[in-house]
């Protein structure tokens, strides 16, 4: 077996990964990928932890945290392509109507 | 239910009926609740108060004690003293005689519940005024006389004059009870209760001290007596704060016959007598009060010798006669001040009544315009005469007798401000039956010198309306008002039967009723003196009748050319000694441009406006400042959550 703290680096890592992504691209659909990421690496966590101190409340949680982002990820798209069909672009930084 | 307390309630139910039904229900019946209340009073003050009164009961109750805060009480109270005995059957008779000749000359006016609402809610506050038993009643009473004079002066609301004239009436006496009201404090400061009982048995602790007013250290005594005095100044139209008085006139006649002959400029008179035990105390204060009405009752009997309306000379005339009152209790003698403000309400009324008798037959107030209207107005010819000649001190009638005992208190105080207020107490006695006779002859005896003005429009005010009657016009007034003046008239005559002198023959059964409350002055001069300054008197008066007939009667062209030669003097005394214009260029001008040029453009267009506008400029500037924080794109918004998270989460963690 590896060390916990492996996976923790891990899980640590990819959530990175994801809030820069997140924050820096200009792609809607980058955005949605950054966020899947941001909620996997919460998912490395919990099974990992699960394991290792044998509960098994870690995944059981990790089937929540699953649903709620696939359902996310279906309502987001559906945003995405009413936006789209407004807006006619993906780049985020072109839809500023809430300035000021 | 004590009955002494609906002397003051009956009056203020009919104010209340009047004022919230007289639109509507009452009309042109809105005079029966004032009526009602005022007569009813009337009558408990004379079978109920009166004998108890006489038979020597005093009442001092608190009837609802509305603050108590420490050791001060300020409570809504009754004190029925021989005083307020006196004052209660002056208030009450005249109300009553004037309401329901009001009934007649106010007949077919538009407001008339407005009139009547008013003249119950003033009878409430003049009965409260002088039935208080402490200085916050009395103060109220004050206010409350004032505030229904405005509204009555200025009942013609639509006309300027009259208007203005309410105004002027409130601002004067504001002047006055600033003082008053200081003067309230200090009482308050000094014994620590505004009660009269405990306020007057306290007294004697007071003399000689000194405080610090203003910088100046002055004696408490005189320092009150004066502030008191101020108000009383203001009130009773004296020297300098009389000119609301003759302006006052604008008002319907009734009105000037209750509040500015009997009632409401009598309160002053009121307070000073009521605060004897404080002005005892202080002879530069009694100086003052005897000096300034001697002096306002010679300046005000000059002035109405040479005045053309007839509401005004009588105003003068009250002015004069406040001054005689003033005197009496500037020298000591409180009954006799007192007893002159008692005859005088009568003989007053009678004038002010009889006046608007005349006012009514012949639409005018221009004494020139008139003329030869006794074939035309018998009763009000005849009363007039008893009036006047009760005014003048004409020996027998009432005023000769209170007139009589001033001028007699003032020869006998034995003080060099009492020989001098002697003298032109004197000068008042053959002024005042010459101005108070000419106006008479110029109004009833001759020939008819009026009804050649043009056509006037419209119903207007009774008081200035051009005739286009002819002579053929005139007529006597009806039963309502005849009768209320044939009732004044038997007072004018007989009610200062109660007061006769010892000397000639009477029991001085006035002085003697009040002797509990005001006390006795000394009098330094023997019986002989006595008849000596009687004599002389009466001579006067009787050289002023004969002068006025000679210039009225005999050589009427006269007048004209005595004012022609001595033109100079002429002119002052008709612009009434050019005072409203002297207050008008040192007083009210200076505050209008201070209002003008300071308070609305400085204060008010650059401070205030400065604040109101400028702090919600500034707020505006920030916040399109702040608001650049907000740029619309999600990824800035999730930055700022990530940096906040994190934030929050390396604090739990150091603070560990």
């Amino acid at each position: 077996m590896v060390p916990l703290s492996w996976y923790m680096i891990l899980s640590m890592i990819v959530f990175t990964i994801g809030v820069f992504g997140f924050l820096s691209r200009r792609n809607i659909i980058i955005m949605f990928m950054s966020i899947e990421l941001m909620l996997n690496a919460v998912n490395i966590n919990l099974i990992s932890l699960s394991h290792y101190l044998q509960d098994l409340r870690g995944q059981i949680l990790a089937f929540f945290v699953i649903a709620v982002a696939a359902s996310e990820a279906a309502i987001g798209l559906a945003i995405v392509i009413a936006l789209f069909r407004n807006k006619a672009t993906a780049h985020v930084d072109e839809v500023k109507e809430m300035q000021g | 239910m004590k009955l002494y307390l609906l002397i003051p309630f009956l009056p203020l139910a009919a104010f209340m009926i009047n004022i919230l039904l007289g639109k509507e229900v009452l009309r042109d019946k809105a005079h029966w609740p004032s009526i009602l209340a005022v007569v009813g009073s009337f009558f408990i003050t004379i079978t109920s108060v009166l004998p108890e009164v006489m038979a020597g009961k005093v009442i001092n109750e608190d009837l609802y004690t509305w603050i108590v805060s420490g050791t001060f009480n300020a409570s809504v109270g009754f004190l029925i003293d021989p005083l307020t005995a006196v004052m209660l059957i002056v208030v009450t008779t005249c109300a009553s005689l004037i309401h329901i000749y009001a009934v007649g000359y106010m007949h077919g006016d538009t407001g008339y519940y407005r009139f009547f609402a008013y003249m119950s809610l003033f009878t409430f506050c003049m009965l409260m005024l002088v039935m208080g038993n402490n200085f916050l009643q009395l103060y109220f009473g004050w206010e409350g006389v004032g505030l229904c004079s405005y509204f009555l002066i200025g009942y013609y609301f639509n006309k300027k004059s009259a208007a203005d004239a309410g105004k002027k009436a409130f601002i004067v006496n504001r002047f006055g009870d600033f003082g008053f009201g200081i003067g309230v404090f200090m009482i308050f400061l000094t014994f620590g209760t505004l009660h009269y009982a405990d306020v007057f048995a306290n007294v004697s602790s007071i003399i000689g001290q000194k405080v610090n007013f203003l910088g100046w250290i002055v004696d408490l005594p005189t320092l009150i007596a004066l502030l008191l005095f101020c108000g009383a100044v203001g009130k009773s139209a004296q020297i300098p704060l009389h000119v609301w008085l003759p302006d006052a006139m604008e008002g319907p006649t009734p009105v000037s016959a209750l509040i500015h002959a009997a009632t409401m400029v009598t309160a002053g008179v009121f307070l000073v007598a009521r605060c004897n035990p404080i002005f005892n105390l202080s002879p530069v204060a009694m100086n003052v009060v005897a000096v300034i009405g001697a002096l306002t009752m010679f300046f005000a009997a000059t002035i109405a010798i040479v005045q053309n309306d007839i509401k005004r000379i009588i105003a003068y005339s009250t002015c004069s006669h406040l001054g005689y009152m003033f005197l009496a209790c500037g020298v000591g003698a409180y009954a006799a001040g007192i007893f002159h403000l008692y005859t005088h309400a009568f003989f007053k009324a009678l004038l002010f009544l009889a006046a608007g008798s005349v006012i009514h037959a012949v639409h005018t107030n221009d004494i020139q315009e008139m003329g030869g209207l006794k074939k035309y107005m018998p009763i009000t010819y005849a009363v007039f005469v008893i009036a006047g000649l009760s005014a003048g001190g004409f020996p027998g009638l009432s005023g000769f007798f209170s007139k009589d005992e001033i001028i007699w208190s003032a020869y006998a105080s034995g003080s060099a401000v009492g020989k001098f207020v002697w003298i032109l107490a004197l000068a008042g006695a053959f002024f005042t039956p010459f101005y108070t006779f000419r106006l008479i002859f110029l109004t009833f005896h001759g020939k008819y010198r009026g009804g050649h003005q043009e056509e006037h429009p419209g119903h207007g005010a009774h008081d200035s309306h051009g005739s286009h009657h002819g002579e053929h016009h005139i007529h006597e007034s009806p039963k309502v008002m005849t009768i209320p003046l044939m009732l004044l008239a038997v007072g004018a005559v007989a009610a200062g039967w109660v007061g006769i002198p010892p000397l000639l023959g009477g029991g001085a059964h006035f002085a003697e009723f009040l002797k509990p409350v005001v006390g006795h002055p000394e009098f330094h001069g023997t019986h002989a003196e006595e008849w000596g300054v009687m004599a002389l008197s009466t001579t006067l008066v009787m050289i002023g009748l004969g002068l006025s007939a000679f210039l009225y009667l005999r050589k009427t062209d006269l007048p004209e050319k005595i004012a022609k030669q001595f033109s100079i003097i002429y002119n002052i005394l008709f612009h009434k000694y050019y005072i409203d214009e002297l207050y008008h260029y040192t007083i009210i001008k200076p505050t209008l441009w201070i209002a003008d040029k300071v308070i609305v453009a400085i204060t008010d267009a650059k401070i205030i406006e400065g604040v109101v506008n400028g702090v919600p400029g500034a707020i505006g500037r920030f916040s399109q400042r702040l608001r650049k924080v907000q740029t619309g794109l999600a990824q800035h918004y999730g930055i700022f959550m990530a940096a906040g998270a994190f934030f929050i989460i390396a604090l739990v963690l150091l603070l560990r």
